[in-house]
């Protein structure tokens, strides 16, 4: 069946083609995601609810520490989801798989949101604990311009009439964007910042103490799900929304196209 | 095929390139990137009427908080080799304690007094309920005031209490 052989349906041939894998995605995430978002907000809630009220006071800055419960996750998310949208680039520029160009649309969005809360949350632990709300050091510099790069993304995908482009121009700036998260995580050990270095790490104890600890795993883990949640049910909308397009498109040309022959 | 070979060969020529170039620049510009300099820097550089950031421990029992009117206080920043007078006048965070790290804003005077504007306490990564920190000192471990705590392997391993026995 070659599809480029006959006259009619060339384009149409090659839209299913090209959405042959999104529909599987559109069937699988249909499934997976009722349990990411229930497991994700019932992991959320039990770590909040350990967190604020039953894990012990940090010994020197009592009740605040309580903020890195909502700022560690949210911190982690956002680096996190920065690569998402970097994998996705790499997949959209070599594979030019469609559903990656979708899925780095609607990261961005998510990503930049995550990373407002990260910069909010750290903004008001910042204040009571190092006495000031923001300081121009490494690491903060680092998350902030990580910000930028997400609203860049954000306005460069959405910038051309012709969206193919945009991903194009979109999916570099976040592969050369990339550069900044070793600059992140190593801003701490690299340069004197006022910023603490790591609490965790992979090679040796946490310096965090386990009642403390237990609670940030918990959010960890429900913020994770939520953000992989929203990050899905939005490139599922997106992809059913280019489908609603294609098909007006096909039979705008179907009923058009004989106008165009004669 | 060989089109997205030599998409992904641009692509990973384009990130070598961009990796050392940044390398490149965060050396350069490594000396400016630093928030605060040390007491062991300051010294080597002496006075020079510039206002810079000083970072390190506040010295164990060199805390003066000043009495009469006004809020502000005289401690030494030491980070183990050299140490540095400080005169702050102001209000002091609440984490400020000796052996707290902590970074001030000020200028270095010709005598060597470091006149600062603005204290910022530095939080270690450290985060302990008070139960812990008060097996440690019972235990001897850690004096907060002498510095920072002693490696989490000691009293953060599961199984393994923080009391004297540990």
């Amino acid at each position: 069946m070659d599809a480029r052989s006959s006259v009619a349906p060339p384009r149409l041939g090659r839209t299913l083609h090209r959405f042959a894998n999104p529909g599987q995605f559109l069937r699988l995430s249909g499934r997976v995601l009722p349990w990411l978002f229930w497991a994700g907000a019932l992991l959320t809630a039990i770590g909040v609810v350990w967190g604020l009220f039953f894990s012990p006071d940090d010994w020197q800055q009592g009740d605040t520490v309580r903020i890195m419960y909502v700022h560690v996750p949210f911190a982690w998310l956002a680096s996190a989801g920065y690569l998402s949208l970097a994998i996705c680039s790499v997949l959209s520029l070599i594979w030019r798989h469609p559903l990656a160009d979708l899925a780095a649309v609607e990261i961005g969005p998510v990503g930049a949101g995550f990373t407002a809360v990260c910069l909010a949350t750290g903004s008001l632990w910042g204040r009571p604990t190092w006495g000031a709300w923001w300081v121009w050091d490494a690491r903060l510099t680092s998350v902030f311009v990580l910000f930028l790069l997400y609203l860049g993304h954000i306005a460069l995908v959405r910038a051309f009439d012709d969206p193919t482009r945009g991903y194009r121009a979109g999916a570099i700036l976040a592969l050369v964007g990339v550069i900044n998260l070793p600059i992140i995580k190593f801003s701490v050990d690299w340069w004197n910042t006022l910023h603490q270095p790591a609490s965790i790490t992979l090679m040796g104890a946490p310096t965090i103490a386990t009642s403390l600890l237990w609670p940030l795993l918990f959010t960890t883990l429900g913020f994770s799900l939520l953000f992989a949640g929203i990050t899905i049910a939005r490139t599922r909308a997106a992809v059913m929304e280019r489908r609603i397009r294609a098909l007006l498109m096909a039979k705008a040309s179907s009923s058009g196209g004989e106008e165009v022959l004669s | 095929m060989t089109r997205k070979k030599r998409r992904l060969l641009v692509l990973l020529v384009c990130g070598v390139g961009l990796c050392s170039a940044t390398a490149l620049i965060l050396s350069a510009f490594s000396d400016n990137l630093v928030f605060f300099v040390s007491p062991s820097d300051l010294a080597k550089s002496g006075p020079n009427g510039r206002q810079v950031r000083l970072g390190g421990l506040v010295e164990q029992g060199t805390v003066e908080k000043s009495t009469g009117g006004h809020a502000g206080a005289q401690f030494k920043v030491t980070d183990g080799n050299a140490s540095v007078e400080v005169v702050y006048k102001g209000i002091l965070p609440d984490l400020f304690r000796e052996g707290q790290g902590v970074v001030v804003l000020g200028v270095e005077q010709p005598n060597g007094e470091f006149r600062a504007s603005e204290v910022l306490a530095k939080h270690d990564a450290t985060y302990m309920p008070k139960e812990v920190v008060d097996a440690l000192k019972k235990s001897g471990r850690w004096n907060p005031a002498a510095g920072p705590p002693p490696p989490a392997s000691t009293w953060n391993l599961p199984g393994k209490p923080a009391g004297p026995s540990g």
